[in-house]
């Protein structure tokens, strides 16, 4: 109890954030936010069940297009975020009807190589997608400081969204048959856990937010080309932030991503060439030195006495 | 006329892709390690290969022999320091690790030789061979023909050697292995110091045929992945037919569809054939 009062605590917090009147850490907060909510979608199908998807990009860019078409096609805007989510949803309940039954290496092979197809499609069918030119977002018409309060707080609730439906996983059925399937697959299926469903919904779960940040992205930016929302680096760092805050947790993936927005501004602002190298470094410690992340490190501190390791967590 | 062209150009590209893929092959095989990195070795061969032609004068085709060696040297300490620690852990944990060291070696390039594209002008060129209206630029024939003795050198060290027959045994099991007496971490990082060499090896032969940017690296990792899914994992033979299979089929592919999109139909393949057939055209079979 006294960790859900925490939490909303945090996210009213969190939620105060305009009051500072500061258009760069709102800025930061939206990111945040965004990020958060990437890492928490991811958490489902990565952390939960286990499966190593890098479909991220694939979700987000879709969501971004979506988003754009629409609303170049004269849909309110909210509606149009709400729709790039119900697409992205759909898509990955196709996707995850086709690729899901593959594990290991494959899957995330054919889940990075979705986000180069759509990435291809989108430069190619021009018609639509503007192509390599990318396309234009109409211009809201208010001012710029309600701008950045209006898309952070849309960013946030995707975040808390998400954060909802983590929650909801983590105590029901799905995610007790996920956590089953990441332990083992073919026992769950022999005790009468229908594998196929709870994956093919755990990954279009893992979707609809990841659809709508995209959209939401899409009309902050006001610009969007093939590239830039269909970059693999999209699919790498929700993963590289789960993983920093502890994977198959609920607050984990939020953790991770703080840490993660806070690196990424204090670091590569200074070292902007350097930009890649520094995430790969952080890859390299986070793997070696944080490899259950900061929640698992903070559990083991915990839990180093005489008291047993809880069972009713689950930190790998 | 021109569809024996094409399938020409398809078989001599196919030949290169076999190179670039058979080491990656040979990794995920045997270490059950994806490594990321492999595109980016793939262009470090090549510029290698690039510096000692334009310093040394050392001809492409000789250079393998750098590459490969500094390649083979980098890999087998990759392994033995940083990745042999996580070898066994879940997939995830050893791609997202491969995929950072990828983004530290491509930064380094890219800060070291910028993202211009090069090509190695030779100072004579080969030219061309016209048999019977056909065209076929020696620069590529001569390539192929060394991808494939290197691929066969491969297979004969595989099938032949004493660390060939080790590399082998730990493909099929790896706790058997150590029983017989088999260093297994020895084996895993003189595997991936292979997996570098040939990739080394086939930049350097690349180096006559493609332009040379570090941000070329995700197409050979692209084509690996095709490749390795395309023949079936984890043989040499399948290496070969996959290659061959994507080089003939992206050729096709350019005349029908257009050039541009080689890559997409290279992936759209592999996402059809993981979902109906993950073996591959080969099967699943070992070194043996």
């Amino acid at each position: 109890m006294t960790r859900v009062v925490s939490v909303l605590i945090g996210i009213a917090l969190v939620a105060c954030l305009p009051v500072l009147g500061d258009n760069y850490l709102l800025r930061l907060g939206t990111m945040f936010a965004m990020y958060a909510a990437l890492a928490l979608s991811w958490n489902i199908i990565g952390g939960f069940a286990g499966y190593p998807s890098f479909a991220t990009a694939a979700f987000f860019g879709l969501g971004a297009y979506t988003g754009a078409i629409l609303q170049g096609t004269g849909v309110s805007m909210f509606i149009a975020w709400a729709g790039a989510g119900l697409v992205a949803c759909g898509f990955a309940a196709l996707l995850g009807m086709a690729i899901l039954h593959l594990k290991g290496h494959y899957f995330a092979i054919a889940s990075l190589v979705v986000a180069e197809v759509l990435l291809e499609v989108a430069t190619s069918w021009t018609s639509v997608t503007g192509g390599g030119m990318g396309l234009n977002l109409p211009v809201l018409q208010i001012s710029v400081e309600a701008q950045a309060r209006l898309f952070f707080y849309a960013m946030l609730t995707i975040a808390v969204l998400a954060l909802g439906m983590n929650w909801l996983v983590a105590n029901g059925k799905l995610g007790f048959a996920l956590r089953c399937i990441r332990q083992n697959e073919d026992a769950s299926s022999m005790v009468g856990i229908d594998t196929t469903f709870y994956k093919v919904t755990g990954f279009a779960l893992s979707a609809v937010f990841v659809g709508s940040a995209g959209a939401i992205y899409a009309s902050w930016v006001f610009y969007i080309e093939p590239a830039d929302v269909f970059s693999v680096l999209t699919s790498v760092k929700p993963i590289v932030m789960v993983l920093l805050g502890g994977a198959g947790t609920v607050l984990g993936p939020v953790i991770g991503a703080f840490v993660f927005i806070v690196m990424e501004e204090l670091v590569w602002r200074n070292f902007l060439s350097f930009h890649a190298a520094v995430l790969g470094l952080l890859i390299v410690g986070l793997i070696f030195f944080v490899p259950n992340g900061i929640l698992g490190l903070l559990r083991r501190r915990w839990t180093s006495g005489s008291r047993p390791q809880s069972s009713e967590e689950n930190v790998e | 006329m021109l569809y024996i062209q094409i399938l020409l150009n398809g078989l001599m590209l196919g030949g290169l892709y076999a190179c670039i893929a058979v080491g990656f092959s040979l990794v995920w095989g045997v270490l059950n390690v994806i490594n990321i990195m492999h595109g980016s070795f793939v262009v470090l061969g090549s510029y290698i290969a690039y510096f000692a032609y334009v310093h040394l004068g050392v001809h492409p085709f000789f250079s393998i022999v750098l590459s490969g060696g500094a390649l083979f040297v980098l890999g087998y300490a990759l392994q033995a320091g940083l990745i042999n620690r996580v070898v066994g852990a879940p997939v995830l944990t050893t791609l997202v690790l491969t995929f950072g060291l990828d983004l530290l070696l491509n930064n380094a390039m890219l800060l070291a030789f910028s993202a211009d594209y090069r090509t190695v002008r030779l100072e004579n060129p080969f030219g061309s061979l016209i048999v019977a209206d056909l065209v076929i630029p020696l620069n590529r024939l001569y390539g192929m023909l060394l991808a494939g003795a290197l691929t066969a050198l491969l297979y004969m060290v595989l099938v032949r050697s004493r660390m060939g027959r080790a590399i082998v045994a730990v493909r099929m099991d790896s706790e058997a292995a150590a029983l017989m007496g088999v260093n297994v971490k020895r084996i895993f990082a003189l595997t991936f110091g292979i997996g570098a060499l040939m990739a080394g090896a086939a930049g350097s032969l690349l180096s006559l045929i493609f332009p040379i940017s570090p941000i070329a690296s995700t197409d050979f990792l692209g084509i690996a992945f095709v490749v390795c899914v395309l023949g079936g994992l984890g043989s040499i033979a399948g290496a070969m037919v996959g290659g061959l299979a994507l080089g003939v089929i992206q050729s096709f592919g350019a005349l029908f569809i257009g050039p541009q999109h080689g890559l997409t139909i290279a992936f759209i393949l592999l996402i059809i054939l993981l979902i109906f057939k993950p073996t591959g055209i080969m099967g699943r079979r070992g070194y043996e």
